[in-house]
C-alpha cells in the first residue's frame, strides 16, 4: 500500500514538474527564433505581395516572374541543378556509406575522416580549389595538354557547377546515410541468406529497404541545401547556370528591390517546404534527428509495388553479378567496393590538397605546380590589416555565436527530452526550421529587419544572424546525446539530496558533455565559414574572413587566397582535433 | 522420431568430419566429428566459449571452417554459399525483417525459391496456423510480443522444410514460464514435421527436457555425447557431472581394502566402489566419485557414510535440499525424502548412499 502511495506521489510531482518545469527551458530559444527567424522571414514574404507606396496588396511581382522568361528559366534551372546534385550525391555516396558502415568500428573511425575533413572544409576553400583545378590553365588542362590532348572547357559551364556542387554536398549525403546504415542489424542480411536469398536479393530486399530512411534524409538535406546555394554557381558556372540565390542577391544589392526579392524567396521557400512535406508524409520528419519513429509502413498497394520493384532490382543485380563474375574473378569482386570507395575519397580530399602548394608559390600567378616556393603570400596575409582584422572578427563572432547557440539549444534540448506536451513536435520542428528554410531567405529577411533597427554592419547583427543558422545543428547534436541520457541518474542524485540546479550541473551536464562540445563546435564552424548573412550584414571595414575571401574571388584570384585557405583549413582542423580530445577525455 | 514403419532406418542426415576453426592462434573449435541421423533432435550444450555457436555457424555457412568437411545427405556442402545450403537457422534474437509483415517474413524463403503465388499463400497460412498465429499475418514484427515473434521465427524456418534446422539459443530472451511453453511447442513441431534439429543452448534443464541426444561441449571440443539419461546417470568427466544437474563430487585415490575390495580414499573418508563403477571409469590412481543429491539419504540405508552438520535447507517447491558441511570443509547436497521434516540447522547427521549409485570418473 505504501508503494501505491509512493507511486501516486511520484506521478503527481512528475506531472507538476512537466507543467511548469521543462518546457520553460525552451522559452529563450523560442523567443529568439520568433524575433530573428519567424518574423523576418514572414515579413519578407509579406513584402512580396505588398505595394509599399500605395499600402495595398499586389501580385505584380509574381506576374513579372511568370512573364519574364529569364526569371522563369533561372527558377527551373535552380530546381534542375539542385535535383541533379542530390541525385549524384546519393548515387556516388551510397556505396561509400555502405562500405564505411561494414568496416570494423575502429577502422571506420579512421576512414570517416576522409568524409569529415571535406565536410568541415569551407565551401569557399573547396570552390577556390576547383577553380585552380578546372581553370583554363588549371591542373587538368595542363595534364591533358602535356599528353597532347585538347583540353575541354571545364569552368563556367554546367560541368563545373555540377562537379563543385556534388563535391560540396557529397560529405553531407554520406554522413546522413552512415548512422542509419550502421544501425542496421547485419544479422538480418545473414538471416535472409540462410533463408535462401542470394547476396543481391538479400541486399535489395532487406538492407536497401532498411537504409531507405537514411537515403531519403540525405536526399532531402542535399536538395534543400543546394536550392539556396550561390557560391559554386557564381564562381564555377556561367550565366546559363545562374541560380535563384544569385538573383536574390542582385535584386537586393544592386536594385534594392525588396518586393521582387521577396517573391523570388517565396518560390525557394515553397520548394523547400513542399519537399519537406513530402518527406514527412513518407518517413516522418523526426527521423532527421535520429528519433527513428518511422510511420507504419502502411499504404498497402504502394508498398507492394515498391517491394516488386526491388525484387526486379534484385534479379537485375543477380544477372549483372553473373555476367561480371568471370571478368572480375572472386578477388576482384571482394576488392571492387574498397577500390570504388578509395576513388570517391580521393575525389573528396584531393582538391583541398591542391591549394597547399599554391599557397607556398613564389609566383604571383596560380600556376600548378608552382615555379618556386616561398612564404611570400603568407607574409602578405599577416601584414594586411584588412585580412587580419577580418580573421579576428570572424573568430570573435564565431566564439560568441557558439556560446549563445550552445546555451539556447542546450536548454531547449533538455526541455524537449523531458516534456510530453502536445506542443513538443511543433517546438521541435521550429528549432530545426532554420536548417530547412534556405539561408538566403533568412539572410535577406534579417537584412531588412537589421536595416530598421540599426544592426547592419555590427558584430551583434552578425552574431544574431549566425546563431539563427547554427541553432539547428547545435540542437540536433545535444538532442542526440540527451536522448540516450539515463534520467534515473538524475532521480538518483535527487534522492541523494541534490537540488535541481546541483543535479543539472553535477550530473546531467557532465554526462551530456560530448553533445555540448559537439554543439559548440558545430556552431563555431557554422559561423566561421558563414557567407550568406555576412554578405548583407557585414559591410565596409567590418568584414568577416569568408566575406573578404568572397570579394577577392569575385574580383581577382590571387595566391593570397591560397595562403588564407590554408590558414582557415588549419584552424578548422585544429578545432576538430581539440573537440575530439575533449570529447574522449569526457568519457 | 522413431522412423515410420516401412521406411529405411534413419540415414545419416548431417555428417561433420574433422571440422575445425581457429582465429589466429585462438582455437574456436578443435577438429570435431559428429553424425546426426535424420529426424534427430540434437542439442549442443556448453558454457559460453565452448565452441557450440562456432560449430553451428559453420554448419549453416556463416563462418568458414579452417579445415574439415560438412556433409548433408552425403553431399559435401563445406564450400556451398549460405543461400544455397538448404538449412534453416532460427536466430537468437529472431532476426525478423522489421519492414515486412509477419506473412511476408514467413513467405520470404518461399519467394526466394520461386514458389508460385497461390501455393505460397497456402503454405504461409499453414505455417501460421501451425504456430497458432493465423490471425496476425498482417502485423509487423514490432507489434508482436516476444513469444509471438519467436513463433514467427519458427514458422519462417519450418515453412520451407529445410534439410536441417539449426536453432541458436532461440528461447534465451524469454522469461521462464514462456520458455517452458515454447519448449513444448518446439518439441511438438519436431514431432509433427520429423525435421532434423540441432539446438544450441547453455541451459542444461532445457537440454535434458528437449533432446534425443545431448552433445556436451567444453573448451572448443566435444566432452560427451549421449542421451539425456546417459549423460545425467553416467557422466564421463567431472565437468559433465558438474555441468548437468547438481552433483556431489569426492576426489581421492583408488585403493584396495583389506578384503581386496576397491575403495576410494578421500580426505573425508573411505568409500566403497561398485564393480560397475570401476568397469566404466578409471581403474587406478586419482579419480572422482559422483553421487547425485537424490541418491544420498539422511539417516537412511547405504553402505557408504559421511557425517556432518546441517548448514542450510533450501525449499524449492517440489523438493527440499539439505546442505551438509563435512569435516574437511566441503559440503554435500542431499535431496530430502518425501514426507521427511527438514532437520534443524546445526544438527549432526549421517549421510548414506549405496555404492552402486556412485559413478567414478577420472
Amino acid at each position: 500500500m505504501s508503494a501505491a502511495i509512493l507511486h501516486g506521489h511520484a506521478a503527481e510531482t512528475a506531472r507538476r514538474r512537466l507543467r511548469f518545469g521543462p518546457l520553460w527551458l525552451a522559452a529563450p530559444g523560442l523567443a529568439f527564433l520568433a524575433v530573428f527567424f519567424l518574423y523576418p522571414v514572414l515579413r519578407l514574404l509579406g513584402l512580396s505581395v505588398q505595394d509599399l507606396d500605395a499600402g495595398t496588396w499586389t501580385t505584380e511581382h509574381y506576374t513579372r516572374i511568370a512573364d519574364t522568361g529569364v526569371y522563369f528559366r533561372v527558377l527551373l534551372g535552380t530546381f534542375r541543378i539542385a535535383g541533379l546534385t542530390a541525385l549524384f550525391s546519393l548515387l556516388l555516396g551510397y556505396p561509400l556509406a555502405y562500405w564505411l558502415a561494414q568496416l570494423p568500428e575502429r577502422r571506420r573511425g579512421t576512414m570517416v575522416l576522409a568524409v569529415m575533413v571535406p565536410f568541415w572544409t569551407s565551401y569557399l576553400v573547396k570552390t577556390f580549389a576547383w577553380m585552380i583545378i578546372l581553370g583554363r590553365t588549371g591542373v587538368i588542362s595542363r595534364l591533358l595538354s602535356a599528353g597532347g590532348l585538347p583540353a575541354p572547357e571545364m569552368l563556367h559551364n554546367e560541368f563545373g557547377v555540377m562537379v563543385g556542387m556534388v563535391h560540396a554536398m557529397l560529405p553531407l549525403a554520406v554522413l546522413t546515410m552512415l548512422p542509419v546504415m550502421t544501425g542496421i542489424d547485419r544479422r538480418l542480411v545473414q538471416a535472409a541468406e540462410t533463408l535462401g536469398a542470394a547476396p543481391g536479393h538479400a541486399f535489395w530486399l532487406v538492407y536497401f529497404q532498411l537504409s531507405l530512411p537514411g537515403v531519403a534524409a540525405a536526399g532531402l538535406l542535399t536538395f534543400i541545401s543546394s536550392l539556396g546555394f550561390f557560391i559554386v554557381p557564381a564562381l564555377l558556372g556561367g550565366p546559363q547556370q545562374t541560380m535563384l540565390a544569385q538573383l536574390i542577391i542582385t535584386q537586393i544589392q544592386e536594385m534594392l528591390n525588396w518586393a521582387f526579392a521577396g517573391a523570388l524567396a517565396t518560390f525557394m521557400l515553397a520548394a523547400a517546404l513542399v519537399t519537406c512535406w513530402v518527406y514527412d508524409r513518407v518517413f516522418g520528419l523526426s527521423t532527421l534527428s535520429g528519433e527513428g519513429s518511422r510511420r507504419g509502413s502502411g499504404g498497402g498497394r504502394l508498398r507492394r509495388l515498391g517491394l516488386r520493384l526491388l525484387a526486379g532490382m534484385a534479379a537485375a543485380t543477380a544477372l549483372a553479378a553473373r555476367l561480371a563474375a568471370p571478368v572480375l574473378g572472386p578477388r576482384g569482386r571482394e576488392r571492387l567496393p574498397g577500390l570504388y570507395s578509395a576513388l570517391v575519397m580521393v575525389f573528396l580530399v584531393a582538391p583541398a590538397l591542391v591549394v597547399v602548394p599554391i599557397a607556398f608559390t613564389s609566383s604571383p600567378f596560380l600556376d600548378f605546380p608552382p615555379p618556386g616556393y616561398g612564404l611570400k603570400w603568407f607574409a602578405v596575409y599577416f601584414q594586411s590589416d584588412l585580412w587580419l582584422g577580418a580573421t579576428l572578427r570572424s573568430f570573435g563572432v564565431a566564439f560568441a555565436t557558439a556560446v549563445l547557440a550552445t546555451l539556447v539549444a542546450g536548454l531547449a534540448a533538455l526541455a524537449l527530452a523531458r516534456s510530453t506536451s502536445r506542443w513538443r513536435g511543433t517546438i521541435f520542428a521550429l528549432f530545426l526550421a532554420p536548417m530547412i528554410v534556405p539561408r538566403i531567405v533568412i539572410a535577406v529577411g534579417l537584412f531588412y529587419l537589421f536595416a530598421q533597427i540599426g544592426l547592419v554592419a555590427t558584430d551583434l547583427g552578425l552574431v544574431i544572424g549566425h546563431t539563427v543558422l547554427a541553432l539547428p545543428f547545435a540542437f540536433v547534436a545535444i538532442a542526440a546525446v540527451v536522448k540516450g541520457h539515463d534520467w534515473r541518474l538524475d532521480q538518483a542524485a535527487a534522492t541523494l539530496g541534490a537540488n535541481r540546479l546541483q543535479t543539472l550541473l553535477r550530473v546531467t551536464v557532465p554526462l551530456i558533455r560530448g553533445g555540448l562540445v559537439a554543439a559548440f563546435l558545430f556552431a563555431f564552424i557554422t559561423s566561421f565559414d558563414e557567407l550568406t548573412v555576412a554578405i548583407f550584414v557585414s559591410g565596409g571595414v567590418k568584414t568577416t574572413l569568408p566575406k573578404q575571401m568572397w570579394d577577392d574571388m569575385i574580383l581577382q584570384l590571387n595566391p593570397t587566397l591560397a595562403a588564407v585557405s590554408v590558414v582557415v583549413f588549419l584552424i578548422v582542423m585544429a578545432l576538430l582535433v581539440i573537440a575530439e580530445r575533449l570529447r574522449r577525455s569526457g568519457r | 522420431m522413431s522412423p515410420l514403419p516401412g521406411t529405411a532406418p534413419p540415414a545419416c542426415k548431417l555428417q561433420i568430419d574433422g571440422l575445425t576453426k581457429s582465429y589466429g592462434s585462438v582455437v574456436a573449435l578443435q577438429p570435431t566429428r559428429l553424425e546426426v541421423p535424420a529426424g534427430e533432435f540434437l542439442t549442443l550444450l556448453g558454457p559460453s566459449g565452448s565452441g557450440k555457436t562456432t560449430l553451428l555457424q559453420m554448419i549453416c555457412g556463416l563462418v568458414e571452417p579452417s579445415g574439415g568437411r560438412i556433409l548433408i545427405d552425403g553431399r559435401d556442402e563445406t564450400r556451398t554459399p549460405v543461400h544455397k545450403r538448404d538449412i534453416g537457422l532460427v536466430f537468437q534474437h529472431y532476426a525478423l525483417f522489421p519492414h515486412l509483415t509477419v506473412s511476408e517474413n514467413i513467405g520470404f524463403p518461399l519467394r526466394m525459391r520461386g514458389v508460385a503465388a497461390a501455393d505460397l499463400d497456402r503454405r504461409v497460412r499453414d505455417a501460421l496456423d501451425m504456430v497458432h498465429l493465423g490471425h496476425l499475418g498482417d502485423r509487423f514484427p514490432k507489434e508482436l510480443s516476444g513469444g509471438q515473434q519467436q513463433r514467427v521465427a519458427l514458422a519462417r524456418c519450418f515453412v520451407y522444410q529445410p534439410s536441417v534446422i539449426l536453432m541458436d539459443e532461440p528461447l534465451g530472451a524469454l522469461d521462464k514460464k514462456l520458455r517452458e511453453r515454447m519448449q513444448y511447442e518446439i518439441k511438438r513441431l519436431h514431432r509433427e514435421t520429423g525435421a532434423t534439429i540441432i539446438y544450441v543452448t547453455h541451459d542444461q534443464e532445457e537440454a535434458l527436457a528437449m533432446s534425443d541426444r545431448i552433445c556436451l561441449m567444453n573448451h572448443a571440443r566435444i566432452e560427451q555425447i549421449g542421451t539425456p539419461h546417459d549423460i545425467y546417470a553416467r557422466p564421463k568427466t567431472a565437468f559433465a557431472a558438474d555441468f548437468i544437474g547438481v552433483s556431489n563430487i569426492f576426489r581421492g585415490s583408488i585403493q584396495r581394502d583389506d578384503g581386496g575390495a576397491p575403495i576410494l580414499v578421500t580426505g573425508g573418508g573411505r568409500f566403497r566402489l561398485s564393480a560397475a563403477a570401476l568397469a566404466d571409469g578409471a581403474g587406478q590412481g586419482e579419480a572422482s566419485l559422483i553421487v547425485r543429491p537424490e541418491q544420498l539419504d539422511l539417516d537412511g540405508d547405504g553402505d557408504n557414510e559421511v557425517s556432518g552438520r546441517v548448514v542450510d535447507t533450501v525449499y524449492a517447491g517440489s523438493e527440499t535440499r539439505v546442505l551438509v558441511a563435512l569435516g574437511d570443509q566441503s559440503t554435500v547436497t542431499v535431496r530430502l525424502r518425501r514426507g521427511m521434516a527438514p532437520p534443524p540447522l546445526g544438527d549432526e547427521v549421517a549421510v548414506r548412499w549405496r555404492s552402486e549409485a556412485g559413478v567414478l570418473v577420472s
